[in-house]
């Protein structure tokens, strides 16, 4: 396609100044996008950078704060999903948005079923659902199953047949090759070329560069909610130049000093050619104490996996977990807590944190037994060793009868840590210790980690920025589909490299 | 995510010609389907069982005295009142909601379209005033339920209880605690009456059943309902109005209470704040033993029915023992566990067999 050509195309989307707050969280902050009738425009960015939330605004899921839309040269705003969706914006969502207890047909033509007077034509909704995954090449999966009992590419073959299933101008993918096998991959690319052909515009989200080149048309790059570059042709540009554009940072955040190496101390927990049927295999590395080994790689490449199975709260189908040379039980929560492991889950809220009760009750939880007599709990005892604790980390505001929903992410993240603290761990295993924690707030974090490794703690630390990872590990093991691509000291390797193994697979 | 059990949703099973239309059909496909269509008919069928298990023990310690058409017909007129009542449980239940008020609003129904007023109104104009006020309290209280969940965003848990507490107070209100006999004859008469020898009352309950069916398996708004339940998100990123929608929700209980006090007013010939005492366990135990997941997305109408018929004949062949109905409770309570215990087996077994 010539370059003139794809000036001419109509401008289908104009998005300006996008600004989307959540408590505590500016998500999207200045975003601006323009996207063409005919064209496959990428969007790239770290994680956070704000990919998710703007699609949710374009979707109509979210409504932005600030800024303008402009659709087809008028300005619109997408109130609710029925406002995109009559407009023919179309999402495909990286978490998917099926019902698992209906079958594909009924999930493929949900909300804008086939039916008259209210009564289902269910024969021609088959019909067109078949057709529909006769063209993405997957004529084979059974219109009449359930959504809920297809492996998960079946079920991102069903979210991409939904989006085809609307009269749409623009299909927004969120990921859409994560869940696909390379010939599968080839067969979406063709879809969207013929897609591209017929005039739909296309928003293509995707980690993996290789792609991008091969089926991209222009690039737009985000960073903290942010554009930083756009209208970058996808096959011209440099790998380096989109990495720099995506890591430069203005905010810096400061990382402890780390001590000298601590070769010599005693190693703490040894995992050794741990394995997960299909999520990861033969991971071995060793922690010492005082030591921080960081975990890179990108979303679903298996690092909170690993993390949850040497917890035991998964059982590893092969390999072994041992903790000051005793060997645990694999799949086994109560073994690994008694061996002195503990583990601040990912999704702090969910998992970790009993929102409704005070600071202190969230701080004493793994120790109970230690207040009480006769199973009566020492209250005083309890809230005394809490406040030292909360003291200690600075958990604010102080007071520790508050309930930990009314905290900031950042101070309950220092709850999380000041509960494992107490019970004297041995080994921290940390996922994504600063998701949902203040800009400001992060330095604090990672000097309360720091601390607590220098305590002889051993101490695994998951994260999605890199930059993360890097100041923060001694070492660092770099984690790709499910494979362990690159082990070292933490001041070997920087962040492009670190992106450049993720990203492409080989060190540039 | 409710992947608990690999049956279809509905019951709503696919006519076997369907299968080679779909071409491309893999071996293990068209063997998975059969296990799914299998299983799915397969609970039904349980159901079945147990129910002709309980014939079987009313005609052996019974006898004639059990196993007559009269015998049948009053199980089936009993059945028809908390019938109705379980069909819009099933709804609500289905889409995620619950309901705890059905046995406040019947009486509330049953009490507002018998007071002297509505009765004086229906003999000057017709007897259907009385269905009509009942009907349209029953939808009434529904609605209110409704909003409260969706716009009020009260659990409906809570939203329902208030309900369950103020509609029966606001009966004993109205009724002054007395019992409110009906005097409007062509009222009792119309559904009191037999069609070919089938009550009024169980045609009812029969019609409610279909259109049930009908609505939740072949219509939109069905689908829409185990969407809602299933996934809210999902549902809401799909364009539908999740709200609204558990609004109608509410309603269609509300009203298939309203339907439930009339029933239940033509049989009695009162209008009572004590009518429908408890039959939010009543309808709550016939939707779970019929196959409904508590937690929402999947629901079966037919299972809904034949829960209550198991209900039903089980109470009938309590008292034709002349065993209290305390024992009867304490039965009945068992058979819920073992049916959700037995459930739970079979939906472990499916899942692990088609994995």
């Amino acid at each position: 396609m010539a370059e003139q050509a794809r000036e001419q195309q109509e401008l289908l989307l104009h998005m300006r100044g996008i600004v989307k707050t959540f408590p505590g969280v500016r998500a999207l902050d200045g975003v601006d996008l323009d996207v063409r009738a005919g064209e496959v425009h990428c969007l790239l960015g770290q994680n956070g950078a704000g990919k998710s939330t703007l699609i949710k605004v374009l979707a109509g899921a979210h409504r932005p704060d600030e800024g303008t839309i402009e659709w087809r040269g008028e300005q619109v705003t997408l109130a609710n999903p029925n406002a995109a969706i009559a407009r023919g914006i179309s999402t495909i969502y990286q978490e998917l948005d099926l019902v698992a207890g209906l079958s594909v047909a009924e999930n493929i033509f949900l909300g804008h079923e086939k039916s008259r007077g209210g009564l289902l034509k269910r024969s021609e909704t088959r019909a067109a659902a078949r057709a529909l995954l006769k063209r993405l090449g997957h004529g084979e999966i059974r219109v009449d199953r359930e959504v809920g009992t297809l492996p998960a590419s079946g079920q991102q073959i069903v979210s991409m047949a939904r989006a085809l299933s609307h009269d749409t101008r623009l299909i927004v993918m969120d990921e859409p090759s994560a869940a696909l096998d390379q010939q599968e991959v080839q067969t979406l690319f063709q879809v969207i070329r013929d897609l591209t052909a017929e005039g739909v515009a296309v928003v293509y989200i995707s980690h993996r560069l290789e792609e991008i080149r091969q089926i991209g048309d222009r690039v737009t790059v985000l960073k903290d909610g942010r554009t930083v570059a756009t209208d970058l042709p996808a096959r011209g540009t440099a790998t380096a130049d989109l990495i720099r554009l995506m890591t430069g940072r203005e905010i810096e955040y400061v990382f402890p000093e780390g001590p000298a190496a601590a070769t010599d101390s005693k190693v703490v927990l040894e995992v050794d050619g741990l394995g997960l049927t299909k999520k990861f295999a033969d991971v071995s590395f060793q922690v010492r104490a005082g030591e921080i080994v960081g975990l890179a790689g990108l979303v679903g490449a298996g690092r909170s996996e690993i993390l949850e199975t040497v917890y035991g709260a998964r059982k590893a189908s092969t390999g072994t977990v041992t903790v000051d040379g005793k060997r645990l039980r694999a799949g086994s929560v109560q073994a690994a807590v008694r061996a002195g492991i503990g583990l601040a889950p990912e999704e702090r809220k969910s998992q970790g944190l009993l929102l409704d009760q005070a600071v202190y009750r969230n701080i004493t939880v793994s120790s109970m037994s230690r207040f009480s007599r006769a199973g009566f709990l020492d209250r005083g005892a309890e809230r005394a060793q809490a406040r030292e604790l909360a003291e200690s980390l600075d958990v604010r505001p102080t007071g520790v009868d508050r309930p930990v929903r009314n905290l900031s992410g950042g101070n309950q993240q220092k709850v999380v840590l000041a509960r494992w603290l107490l019970r004297d761990c041995r080994v921290l295993l940390l996922d994504e210790p600063t998701r949902g924690v203040d800009v400001g707030a992060r330095s604090e974090i990672y000097a309360l980690i720091r601390s607590l490794a220098t305590r002889g703690v051993a101490v695994v630390v998951v994260s999605s920025e890199v930059e993360e990872v890097l100041g923060l590990a001694d070492r660092v093991l770099v984690v790709r589909e499910g494979l362990v691509v690159h082990e070292g000291p933490a001041e070997d390797i920087d962040e492009h490299k670190v992106l450049d193994l993720v990203m492409e697979g080989s060190a540039a | 995510m409710t992947q608990e059990r690999t049956a279809p949703a509905h019951e709503g099973a696919e006519p076997p010609a369907q299968a080679p239309l779909a071409g491309s059909g893999t071996p293990q496909g068209s063997g998975l389907a059969q296990q799914v269509l299998g299983s799915s008919v397969g609970r039904n069928l349980g159901l079945v069982v147990a129910l002709l298990i309980l014939c079987g023990v009313g005609i052996w310690t019974a006898g004639e005295q059990f196993a007559s058409v009269d015998n049948a017909l009053t199980i089936l007129r009993l059945a028809s009142v908390i019938g109705v009542v379980s069909v819009g449980m099933t709804f609500v239940i289905t889409g995620g909601g619950i309901d705890l008020s059905v046995g406040a609003i019947v009486a509330l129904s049953s009490v507002w379209s018998t007071t002297l007023a509505t009765q004086t109104m229906a003999e000057d104009y017709h007897w259907s005033v009385i269905v009509l006020a009942a009907l349209a309290v029953g939808t009434g209280c529904g609605l209110v339920n409704g909003l409260l969940v969706s716009y009020g965003k009260v659990v409906p848990f809570i939203a329902t209880l208030a309900m369950l507490a103020s509609a029966r107070g606001l009966a004993e209100i109205i009724s002054e605690r007395r019992t409110q006999i009906v005097h409007v004859t062509d009222f009792t008469k119309f559904f009191r009456a037999d069609v070919i020898g089938i009550p009024v009352l169980v045609i009812i309950f029969a019609l409610v059943a279909v259109v049930g069916w009908v609505v939740l398996n072949r219509t939109t708004f069905g689908r829409r309902t185990f969407a809602v339940g299933g996934n809210p998100e999902a549902a809401r990123l799909a364009g539908i109005d999740v709200r609204r929608h558990t609004v109608a929700l509410y309603a269609i209980v509300g009203l298939c209470c309203g339907i439930a006090a009339v029933m239940l007013v033509a049989r009695t010939t009162t209008g009572s704040s004590t009518h429908g005492t408890l039959y939010e366990l009543d309808a709550i135990a016939a939707v779970v033993i019929g196959g409904t997941l508590l937690s929402g997305g999947r629901g079966t109408i037919v299972g809904t029915v034949l829960g209550v018929l198991i209900f039903t004949t089980l109470q009938n062949v309590f008292v034709q023992n002349d065993l209290s109905s305390s024992v009867q409770a304490v039965a009945k309570g068992l058979i819920i566990v073992a049916a959700v215990l037995l459930q739970q087996r079979l939906a472990a077994r499916s899942n692990t067999g088609s994995s």
